[in-house]
């Protein structure tokens, strides 16, 4: 069996980031294997700008960003395979995957990067009723298919769902000639930038009716109209609040879910409130060598940070291929436990072993509802040792905060740090 | 006196801005709570311009389309008049990033440039 030191599962953002930055820190045996027939995965179809804001200091379309990574990958000669679907990890780091050319194969991996991205919720998973016609689409294929292929999906639209694809493709598609008639969001508040609510909806008239859901979908052969309702604090809707409107297309942008698969039938622990795996201070999850970054970690909104984050997981895959990472029978056992409460969703690492740590750690995380005027804390222990005033804290916007490692071994004691939102 | 209502786009806040406007002149912002919607509304009720990204087809390329965007940002009132351009245009592969495919589209002065590498194919 080939062996290989770093095995690197998806060619997108995340995996041309942990390759680079594994090259640069000194590994010379790295693959990568992309299921699809290119680089820079999902961010070829994104062709809108706004990326690379805080990576380049400038803003770039999705295919840009993605040239700079396929570019410095390129530039370290890091190898990679298309069209390469890997099958299966085994939590000894064997790696199964198959292409047509090289038919089946394995290749036992030092430490395995998993950088698979996440994939958008389908319809199945969201209940809608009526019909199953034609001429339904989530907004990521919508998107592939207008930007890709050149194929308009249809010339009358209606959106379920603000998340940020949604938006983006209702200015692209009222670029193109379709009407888009309504985007309507579930939810009191949109999950989407308050920049594209305004450039791609109030732009172009579009209007967005928060606290709203389709509620019948009619057409036996091809989709001929839906109708949306209001929904209550409950999330039913309320009768006598129907609206229909006529169309040939239905986009739902309603949620993206990691893609983890993989990394469940490797026996990777996972979390139920990111969907992706439980990670310690270095990236790692419970098996050692087994390293997660961006997408497939948790979802992200911005792709600088999937960028930051994966160059972090390279960093230490090559540690741990050095034998410089320490060694531990489990590695989400780290001493020090991050607890998510009051409003705080979930944290990215979960756990934290001040010995394996850098000078600075960034945990992220996201709230769980729209908070104004409200604080951020951090205990350590019982004891408050951050309290940063917010203006807003949105759902839809990761948040992040900084903990010293020199803080951590001055508090040998302490097993646990809690991040809270409080109101005062 | 006119009033003009927006939603500033600096940060999550969305704070709902009135401009109060003589003439095509800026009289007042308000409804801002911090300097960065103030610089947005002046600028957006005088002069609101966008970057326009679409894609070109490409002929003799690895691809079908080659995504692009115009160099800079154009004024709003003519995003569909670029965008009348951009479909009507074809290009030849080879293309890379920042290859001018539109020069000066639809009199903005500002160029249409690939974002993306396409390969020719024989």
């Amino acid at each position: 069996m080939k062996s290989i030191d770093i095995v690197i599962v998806g060619g997108g953002p995340a995996g041309l980031a942990a390759a680079v930055a594994a090259r640069k820190a000194g590994c010379d045996s790295i693959l990568i294997l992309e299921r699809d027939g290119e680089l820079g995965g999902i961010l070829n179809q994104c062709i809108h700008n706004g990326f690379g804001l805080h990576t380049f200091k400038e803003e770039l379309t999705g295919p840009e960003y993605a040239g700079r990574f396929i570019d410095q990958a390129m530039e370290l000669n890091i190898d990679y395979k298309l069209n390469t679907m890997v099958m299966d990890i085994s939590r000894d780091k064997v790696v199964t995957a198959m292409n047509r050319t090289d038919g089946m194969f394995q290749i036992q991996a030092k430490a395995v990067i998993l950088a698979m991205g996440c994939r958008e919720r389908p319809r199945g998973a969201l209940n809608i009723p009526g019909y199953r016609p034609a001429g339904i689409f989530s907004a990521g294929t919508a998107q592939r298919l207008v930007n890709i292929e050149g194929y308009m999906p249809g010339r009358e639209v209606v959106i379920l769902g603000s998340g940020d694809i949604g938006l983006i493709m209702a200015r692209r598609m009222t670029l193109e000639g379709a009407k888009v008639k309504v985007v309507a969001e579930l939810m009191p508040y949109s999950g989407g930038l308050k920049r594209n609510i305004v450039q791609c909806l109030d732009d172009y008239g579009i209007p967005l009716k928060l606290s709203h859901t389709v509620v019948d979908i009619e057409g036996k052969e091809h989709i001929t109209a839906v109708t949306i309702a209001e929904v209550g604090p409950d999330r039913k809707p309320i009768p006598g609040t129907e609206e229909r409107y006529t169309c040939d297309t239905l986009l739902l942008s309603c949620g993206l879910i990691p893609e983890n698969e993989l990394s469940q039938s490797a026996g990777v622990e996972m979390s139920r409130i990111t969907s992706g795996p439980v990670v310690n201070e270095s990236l790692e999850t419970n098996i050692p060598g087994v390293f997660a970054c961006g997408n497939v970690l948790h979802v992200h909104d911005l792709v600088d940070y999937v960028s930051e984050e994966a160059a972090r997981a390279g960093q230490n895959a090559v540690k741990y291929v050095k034998g410089e990472l320490g060694t531990v029978s489990d590695s989400t056992k780290g001493r020090i436990n991050l607890v998510a409460t009051d409003g705080v969703r979930y944290t990215v690492p979960s756990t934290i072993d001040p010995d394996r740590m850098e000078e600075n750690l960034t945990v992220r995380f996201r709230v769980g509802d729209v908070y104004k005027d409200s604080y951020v804390s951090v205990y350590f222990g019982d004891e408050r040792v951050q309290h940063r005033k917010r203006q807003i804290l949105a759902p839809g916007e990761m948040e992040q905060i900084i903990v010293k490692k020199q803080d951590l071994l001055a508090r040998p004691d302490m097993d646990t740090i809690t991040i809270k939102i409080e109101k005062d | 006196m006119e009033q003009r209502f927006l939603t500033c786009i600096g940060c999550p806040m969305g704070c709902q801005l009135t401009v109060e406007m003589d003439k095509g002149e800026v009289i007042s912002v308000s409804g801002n709570t911090c300097k960065r919607g103030d610089i947005y509304a002046r600028k957006e009720v005088t002069n609101p311009t966008r970057i326009v990204t679409s894609t070109i087809a490409v002929k003799g390329g690895d691809k079908a389309r080659v995504s692009c965007k115009t160099a800079s940002d154009i004024p709003k009132d003519k995003i569909f008049a670029v965008m009348k351009d951009i479909n009507h245009a074809v290009c030849e592969a080879p293309v890379k990033i920042g290859t001018v495919l539109i020069p000066d589209v639809a009199g903005t002065g500002v160029s249409v440039i690939a974002t993306r590498n396409i390969a020719k194919v024989s």
